[in-house]
């Protein structure tokens, strides 16, 4: 089952003792203030789990599949995220290295 | 961003939470994270994105060093995929 906000902030609420208002506003604004940060065009650095960075994309020709029309795909700013060291060790260790889903 | 600023800045909006609540909190989300995509499972984030397992087929690789062949098994790597909010929100600025 995927992990959820509702998810994180029952169990903020179980093991830290928040209050479910101050669990859900927690989990909340722990994401807002990554994607504020990203907004404003800097990198966010969470050791042990991972980084997420901006990447510049130029213009491009693209192509409409449907119709076959070609159509620029416009320059944009896109989100990468880096998996670090540590979970990328767990999610390896843990799991079978044969696809299973 | 680093992982104490995010503390910092969570602090100061949240002020009915001790420091060390909001510290234990955070460390407590992302512990969640990690073992759930350790476990297999994905993390759906409505409004930020949702992270999954891509799966790396086993390959013969290079000891870069050496050109001697090593063979890599195959292997589960996290994904992010960012959620609508957010993609729009960073290219916002930018056009």
């Amino acid at each position: 089952m995927a992990l959820t906000k509702a998810e994180i902030a029952a169990h903020l609420s179980e093991e830290i003792g928040l209050s479910k208002r101050e669990a859900k506003e927690f989990v909340e604004s722990f994401f807002e203030e990554i994607k504020s940060t990203l907004e404003a065009g800097s990198p966010v650095k969470i050791s042990g789990f991972g980084g997420f960075e901006l990447k510049d994309k130029g213009e491009r020709p693209g192509r409409n599949p449907k119709t076959g029309e070609d159509i620029p795909i416009e320059a944009r700013r896109v989100v990468t995220f880096k998996a670090g060291q540590k979970l990328k060790e767990l999610v390896e260790e843990s799991l079978p290295d044969t696809p299973n889903k | 961003m680093t992982k104490s600023d995010l503390i910092e800045r969570l602090t100061s909006k949240h002020f009915q939470l001790s420091v060390k609540e909001v510290e234990d909190s955070v460390k407590e989300t992302l512990m969640l994270m990690t073992n759930s995509l350790a476990s297999g499972d994905r993390i759906e984030v409505r409004g930020f994105g949702s992270f999954s397992l891509h799966y790396r087929a086993p390959r013969v690789g290079r000891n870069p060093k050496t050109g001697d062949k090593v063979e890599l098994g195959g292997k589960y790597v996290p994904h992010f995929k960012p959620g609508k909010a957010l993609r729009e929100r960073v290219n916002a600025l930018n056009t």
